[in-house]
């Protein structure tokens, strides 16, 4: 079995905006807001045009178990549902609103009646949270488990990725709002350890965290060293208990829940209030920004109302949803601010510019980095030759997309888009593989019967 | 803005390139030129200068040829044309020397696909071959300064064919550790290639493994043995071998334990080779024939993913 150290790299980590306060951008004329939001199924709109609607309304219900609503972070006027394609290329059904300005707040904010397990998941679902880490998962059915299986809540303070602050201003500004999550989650779940995973290059944090987490029963912070992607969940679980999450697996079969602080510190708020997801403090930073900076932006904001904030300094070339080294790059700028949104990159057009690929060279510093121990090269070999079952052999499967393979390769291959291709490619033959072989049981069966 | 760049993550680098490794090579060497001009004269700099040269120029033209993206300026067979020179005495030929940086960037590297996908070491494959193909002129050493050899002497024996003769008088160690002996003309100076290995190890551009592991098992066998195992060590290409010619990326393993094993197995066939094969020296012949061996290795120490159940 596996032991030792998880590779990684020296990513640069260009905090620039590490002691910005978070300021609130004023209320864009019209937002934006998609249904897929989230891993899973979108959120089905309740409203129509010409609706009104206020700060924390609803605006869509969650489209199925595997989901999360939505709440709308202005007040003003819904104009109209829309058809868009989304960053990830998928067509997503948007609910455009003009705002009023006012922000008013919905009468129907109030705090919800939280007495067990059962009341907190609700809770949660009812927040609209999603992993705000990143990935969207819906924070509420990775809660909706036995409390009995749970051995070790980690925090998720690690913030690896170069640039973004916005969680370290959550650990900065609300970190009592991290403290009361902490504290929920050990009321229901009384887990023997609640870690708070934090890089040690954030000193502040950690200091803040272990003064604020003094009262609360098994509550630790682990200072990590800054080696991206120390906030991966699979890493940050190895680096706090030893476990392994085997493939296939998830986090809640070795007994941990990973929950990132800013998500916590949502569900706390919502708790404590009756407000909702609505709002995203967004760090807007890059080489093409005139004025680096966390704001506080609605959700479904437009990238463009956003960087016009900051100001630009030039065109920008490319920009992020999230850090430089797993951020997709949007298409346009009319793309919305999501709710895992945690950060608007923009750079110039030297930054933007794709590096030229050149030979392998089989320096091996792709191996050397990966965290899991996979073999990009090798994979990408697989991949040109067409060989599923190399590919299976060579674990693509388990590949988090974290790019160190990439960042890493001196002759600048391809090997994340690669490695995303090689999955599907695995996954294709994996069901050819499967139906081929339902398809002769079925055969057989028949054979059988005569 | 329909003029963005969209792309796959990640969207920033680290700084290495091909190019900067290859130029942290050639670095590396800079010491090992300088000792060569030092103990075997300007001679030894203008068979560098013609290997570099003829090795770039057949890159560039097979790759104009064949209608391939020209990658001179990776300096890749810049290094390859500057290893193959620091592998040949002094005295050589220069039309051999051409000969040579043909056949290793037209034949080992390009034939097979070029960069990273020649199955053998160019610079040695071409040694090989010349040292089959001209064996008098590729073991006529002359005598380097600072050396024990009569100062009217037009050849010297290297310290290997002494031991294996057991006739002549041997360096002293501090000769051998200079180099200030007989030998190719980059290989005899000890310090100057250790300095160019730690730089290397130092910017990463290699691992420790294989250089420990080959001098290790030579150092060790060869006292096991009875051979007199510094100058085991320090006599021959094992230096220049192990810090530049086993670490190549392209024909030896990617992975640490990899490494460990090529090392260990070039080690074992160079000590075969000098204490009981007919050539006094086998640093060439163990790296070749462990770059054939390469794939298996490979094979055998893939890495186990962390989390990966098998099936």
């Amino acid at each position: 079995m596996f032991s030792g150290k998880l590779h990684g790299i020296h990513a640069p980590h260009r905090k620039n905006t590490v002691d910005r306060v978070p300021v609130r951008l004023p209320v864009p004329p019209v937002i934006t807001v998609p249904m897929s939001m989230n891993i899973g199924a979108p959120a089905k709109p309740v409203v129509k045009p010409g609706d009104e609607v206020k700060v924390g309304q609803m605006i869509a219900e969650a489209g199925g178990f595997m989901s999360a609503p939505i709440y709308s972070g202005v007040s003003g006027k819904v104009k109209r549902l829309d058809e868009i394609v989304s960053s990830n290329g998928r067509f997503d059904t948007v609910v455009v609103i003009e705002t009023d300005g006012q922000q008013t707040v919905w009468e129907g904010v109030k705090p919800p009646v939280v007495t067990d397990k059962d009341s907190f998941v609700e809770a949660v679902r009812q927040c609209g949270c999603v992993g705000l880490g990143g990935a969207g998962f819906p924070t509420s059915v990775k809660l909706n488990v036995d409390p009995d299986r749970v051995h070790a809540i980690i925090i998720n303070g690690a913030e690896c990725e170069p640039y973004i602050t916005s969680d370290t201003r959550t650990m900065i500004d609300s970190a009592d709002d991290v403290i009361y999550g902490a504290q929920l989650l050990q009321k229901y779940y009384t887990a023997d350890r609640i870690v708070i995973g934090i890089e040690d290059n954030k000193p502040q944090c950690v200091k803040i965290m272990e003064e604020a987490g003094k009262g609360v029963p098994g509550f630790e912070v682990a200072a990590l060293p800054a080696l991206y992607p120390q906030g991966g969940e699979k890493v940050l679980i190895y680096n706090t208990t030893g476990e392994i999450v085997p493939e296939g697996k998830l986090p809640i079969d070795v007994g941990a829940i990973v929950i990132n602080c800013t998500t916590l510190a949502v569900i706390a708020k919502y708790i404590k209030t009756g407000m909702p997801l609505v709002e995203k403090v967004v760090t807007v930073d890059g080489s093409a920004i005139a004025n680096p900076q966390n704001v506080i932006v609605p959700v479904g904001t437009p990238i463009q109302n956003v960087l016009d904030f900051a100001g630009l300094k030039c065109e920008p070339k490319k920009v992020l949803y999230g850090g430089p080294m797993m951020g997709t790059s949007v298409p346009s700028l009319e793309a919305p601010v999501m709710k895992n949104t945690n950060a608007i990159l923009a750079f110039d057009a030297k930054d933007a510019e794709d590096p030229v690929p050149s030979a392998c060279i089989r320096c091996g510093r792709c191996v050397a980095h990966c965290p899991f121990n996979l073999m990009p090269a090798a994979i990408e070999s697989a991949y040109n030759n067409k060989e599923p079952e190399t590919l299976k052999a060579l674990k693509v499967n388990l590949c988090m997309e974290c790019g160190c393979c990439s960042f890493s390769c001196p002759a600048r291959r391809p090997l994340v888009q690669v490695n995303k291709l090689a999955k599907a490619m695995l996954n294709q033959y994996n069901a050819e593989q499967k139906a081929a072989a339902e398809k002769k049981a079925a055969k057989e069966k028949e054979k059988e019967a005569v | 803005m329909n003029n963005m760049i969209v792309s796959v993550n990640p969207h920033i680098y680290a700084k290495d390139t091909t190019q900067t490794i290859m130029r942290d090579v050639l670095i590396a060497l800079f010491p090992a030129v300088i000792a060569s001009i030092v103990f075997f004269g300007v001679r030894a700099l203008l068979v560098e200068v013609v290997c570099v040269a003829v090795a770039m120029g057949c890159e560039w033209a097979f790759e104009k040829i064949t209608n391939k993206p020209v990658t001179v300026t990776d300096l890749s067979a810049a290094v390859t044309g500057l290893i193959l020179a620091l592998n040949l005495p002094a005295s050589i030929p220069l039309w051999q020397a051409m000969f040579g940086s043909f056949v290793a960037i037209i034949v080992v590297k390009q034939f097979f696909g070029g960069i990273g996908q020649n199955f053998a070491n160019p610079a040695i494959t071409a040694r090989v071959i010349m040292l089959v193909a001209f064996s008098g002129a590729m073991t006529n050493w002359l005598p380097a300064a600072f050396s024990n050899a009569p100062a009217d002497a037009v050849t010297a024996a290297t310290p290997l064919a002494i031991i294996a003769s057991g006739e002549g008088e041997l360096p002293s160690l501090l000769q051998m550790f200079i180099g200030a002996r007989g030998g190719s003309l980059g290989e005899t100076s000890c310090l100057a290639l250790l300095l160019g290995g730690l730089y290397l190890i130092y910017r990463r551009v290699i691992t420790w493994h294989t250089p420990a592991a080959f001098i290790g098992t030579v150092l060790v066998l060869t006292a096991l043995l009875g051979q007199q195992p510094l100058y085991q060590v320090m006599a021959g290409g094992l230096f220049i071998g192990a810090f530049f010619m086993a670490t190549d990326y392209t024909t030896s393993p990617p992975t640490h334990a990899g490494k460990l094993i090529f090392g260990v197995g070039c080690g074992l066939i160079t000590v075969l080779i000098r204490v009981w094969g007919n050539y006094p020296e086998g640093v060439s012949f163990s790296i070749l024939l462990m770059n054939i061996l390469n794939p298996y290795i490979c094979d055998w120490t893939r890495t186990k993913p962390f989390g990966g159940v098998q099936a």
